[in-house]
């Protein structure tokens, strides 16, 4: 028995942790649940309670890592659902392809960028890392092995499902061309919130890759300014030196013990924050390497412990284009509240896709903050009544607190993924503490607030 | 189910027509608890919703799992039912002894048992044990009361023994002389707190990870004093 948590920390669920050895142990495990059901887990890079199982059987699937099939030539690849982004980077790049998505850490498995349909940079021109599965092996807990690609319904309830329709085994992914291993990138600033939104709408589809931060933590006229990322992958260079290698940890981690001095808590946050925004220079054309440019916070280890043991969760949200003054509006909420935002990430989404992902069109925006934060409950309450007024979602690979009524609300095709899930798993042996708290997958919802007319 | 923001979300009230224990709930509802399901000896509409019926005294596996079942996970059990019972020499009538001892010990035991086993099974959650500073010193007024809450003391702090690295807390609140429907008429203590301030000092311990907490707590002092005075300091109380 261990106590498992996300990435942000928060809600230390006690469960049975256990590493399948392969398919068989998974389809055994699958058939013989525990009364608490089965949740299971890649790399523990989702920052709420998406992967916990509190008093159940976590299964930790990183030990899936055989590649089943490279086309080099088509750039199409199957590998195993445990492989890491790192990895899969690590083995395509030298033949000219890389990842089609790539969210903020390469420290997350193919699997669990399934399950919560990740994204990247470049979602406004080329959408979540589901569009570009051709293929997936789910293992049901009825005890089938399905082959499913695009257009069946157990595909579209499985990509952004959260898990919760069967274990993606293997998965078959289109990969990208690119020239080099290195990005060319165009950094810009604005001077506040509204000028990044403008810029970002008129430079944004000149670009596979764009992305703001926005500053959270600066008073008075400097909260809101933004640096505009934007690029793409650079052209053959003449002899670029060899990546890399992306499947390495990095050189520093944060020690366990920093927990008793929340480093992002101290006013260090708003020096190391104004000397990010001063240094930043418009510029054009600058080579940033892969993991610069995708994951630069990837190069500090263990990072959420900066928090501190208080943890911090991720609020990520999209609202449609029409609603950009919503990210305004809740910028300004939470800064009212006195919430603590050491990093903001603002930009826009393409294409729709699955049955409950996180998906656009729209604005997005993801906020960091720092726990414990008095009255932020009620606040960010307020703020999903807003976002799902809209017509936007809540990323729930990112969340921690969302009430399953705004749940509800924010998600138009929920009942349908539902019918479609219990189909998979009619005795509905995979369950997650974020699946109790949102109550996806009982039916009968218990009783009090949430659910007042029985 | 608590979620990041809110650890006391779901919250069962077992006993819940307790004053001490509706102060705790006002708390924690003002923090973001969202559900307070009231477990009650023959509940009635005008009794705060939802409610269910609960009897310590016949409390069993079945009747505690039923009320479990239909709320989903329980972040929260406050056991706060009891019995005062009759004070100086009327709570020798052996009567007494038993509704007191059935009341606050053996069935506060039982519920004890089966809710730890419970949250246990979720792998997380927290029981409040309502027991008394009259279970660390008697008073030659109400030490039949002070026994069964020894009784249940002793049974709490070793069941938090069994309990490490469960997820699963139990935390022993030794309240003084609290102001209530039950003490009313009876001659305060020194160190008295109302019921609002006792539910400020338990959802204080709430937050710290104490394991057994005095209320107010600079009784904790007032009791390790106590505990070393000659037993005959005590005869007049």
């Amino acid at each position: 028995m261990t106590f498992v948590t996300g990435w942000g920390r928060t809600t230390p669920a006690r469960a049975d942790v256990w590493s399948p050895g392969g398919r068989e142990e998974i389809a055994e495990a699958l058939a013989q649940p525990p009364p608490r059901g089965i949740v299971l887990r890649g790399l523990g890079r989702s920052y709420g309670d998406v992967a916990s199982n509190s008093g159940g059987l976590v299964l930790d699937l990183t030990g899936l890592t055989r590649v089943l099939a490279f086309d080099a030539e088509v750039g199409v690849v199957t590998v195993e659902a445990g492989l890491s982004l790192a990895a899969l980077a690590d083995l395509v790049l030298p033949h000219g392809w890389f990842l089609p998505v790539s969210p903020g850490t390469r420290w997350v498995t193919v699997g669990g960028a399934i399950a919560n349909d990740v994204h990247g940079k470049n979602h406004h021109v080329d959408g979540s890392f589901g569009h570009h599965v051709e293929r997936l092996t789910l293992a049901t807990p009825r005890g089938e092995m399905l082959s499913l690609g695009p257009g069946s319904d157990e595909f579209d309830a499985t990509v952004g499902g959260l898990g919760l329709t069967g274990a993606v085994l293997d998965a078959t992914i289109r990969l990208l061309r690119v020239e080099s291993a290195e990005m060319t990138v165009d950094v810009e600033t604005a001077s506040s919130l509204d000028g990044a939104i403008e810029r970002l709408e008129a430079t944004d589809a000149s670009y596979r890759y764009s992305v703001a931060w926005i500053d959270t933590v600066s008073r008075g006229a400097r909260f809101g300014r933004g640096v505009l990322m934007q690029g793409d992958h650079a052209p053959a260079g003449e002899a670029a030196p060899a990546p890399p290698p992306l499947d390495r940890p990095p050189r520093l981690s944060v020690p366990s013990r920093i927990s008793a001095a929340p480093a992002l808590r101290s006013p260090a946050l708003e020096v190391f924050n104004e000397l990010y925004f001063r240094r930043a220079r418009p510029q054009r054309g600058r080579r940033e390497s892969i993991p610069a440019f995708f994951y630069p916070l990837d190069a500090l280890g263990e990072w959420n412990r900066l928090y501190g043991s208080g943890g911090f969760l991720q609020y990520q949200f999209v609202v449609p284009h029409e609603s950009v003054g919503l990210v305004g509006e809740i910028l300004g909420r939470l800064r009212a509240a006195g919430v603590r935002m050491p990093l903001t990430v603002l930009k826009r989404f393409g294409r729709s896709h699955g049955l409950i992902a996180f998906t656009g069109p729209g604005w997005t925006a993801a906020i960091d903050v720092a726990l414990p934060a008095p009255g932020l409950g009620p606040v960010l309450d307020e703020i999903d009544g807003l976002v799902a007024d809209a017509g936007g979602s809540v990323y729930l690979a990112k969340d921690a607190r969302l009430r399953p009524d705004t749940l509800r609300r924010m998600l138009p095709r929920l009942d349908e993924w539902r019918r479609i899930r219990d189909a998979l798993d009619p005795d509905r042996v995979l369950r997650s503490d974020l699946a109790r708290r949102l109550h996806l997958v009982e039916d009968r919802q218990p009783l009090g607030v949430d659910n007042p007319q029985r | 189910m608590r979620d990041a923001l809110t650890p006391f979300s779901t919250v069962l009230v077992l006993g819940g027509r307790s004053e001490i224990a509706a102060a705790t709930v006002a708390l924690l509802r003002r923090r973001g608890a969202r559900t307070v399901v009231h477990g009650l000896r023959a509940p009635s509409g005008s009794d705060p919703q939802p409610a269910v019926a609960f009897d310590a005294a016949t409390a069993t596996k079945d009747s505690i799992d039923a009320i479990f079942d239909a709320h989903g996970d329980v972040d929260l059990v406050l056991l706060a039912f009891g019995s005062l019972g009759a004070a100086a020499d009327g709570q020798l009538d052996p009567a007494n002894i038993d509704e007191v001892m059935t009341a606050n010990a053996t069935g506060a035991m039982r519920v004890l048992a089966l809710v730890a086993a419970r949250l246990r099974a979720q792998g997380h959650g927290t029981v409040v044990v309502f027991s008394s500073v009259a279970a660390v010193r008697p008073r030659a007024s109400n030490f039949v009361y002070g026994a069964s809450k020894a009784a249940i003391d002793a049974f709490a702090r070793g069941l938090q023994l069994t309990l490490v690295d469960t997820g699963v807390r139990v935390l022993v609140v030794r309240p003084g002389f609290v102001h209530t429907k039950m003490t009313r008429g009876l001659k305060a203590a020194p160190f008295s707190v109302s019921a609002d301030e006792a539910a400020a000092a338990i959802v204080a311990a709430l937050d710290g990870d104490a394991d057994v907490v005095y209320v107010p707590r600079l009784l904790r002092f007032v009791a390790a004093l106590l505990r070393v005075l000659p037993a005959r300091a005590m005869r007049a109380s």
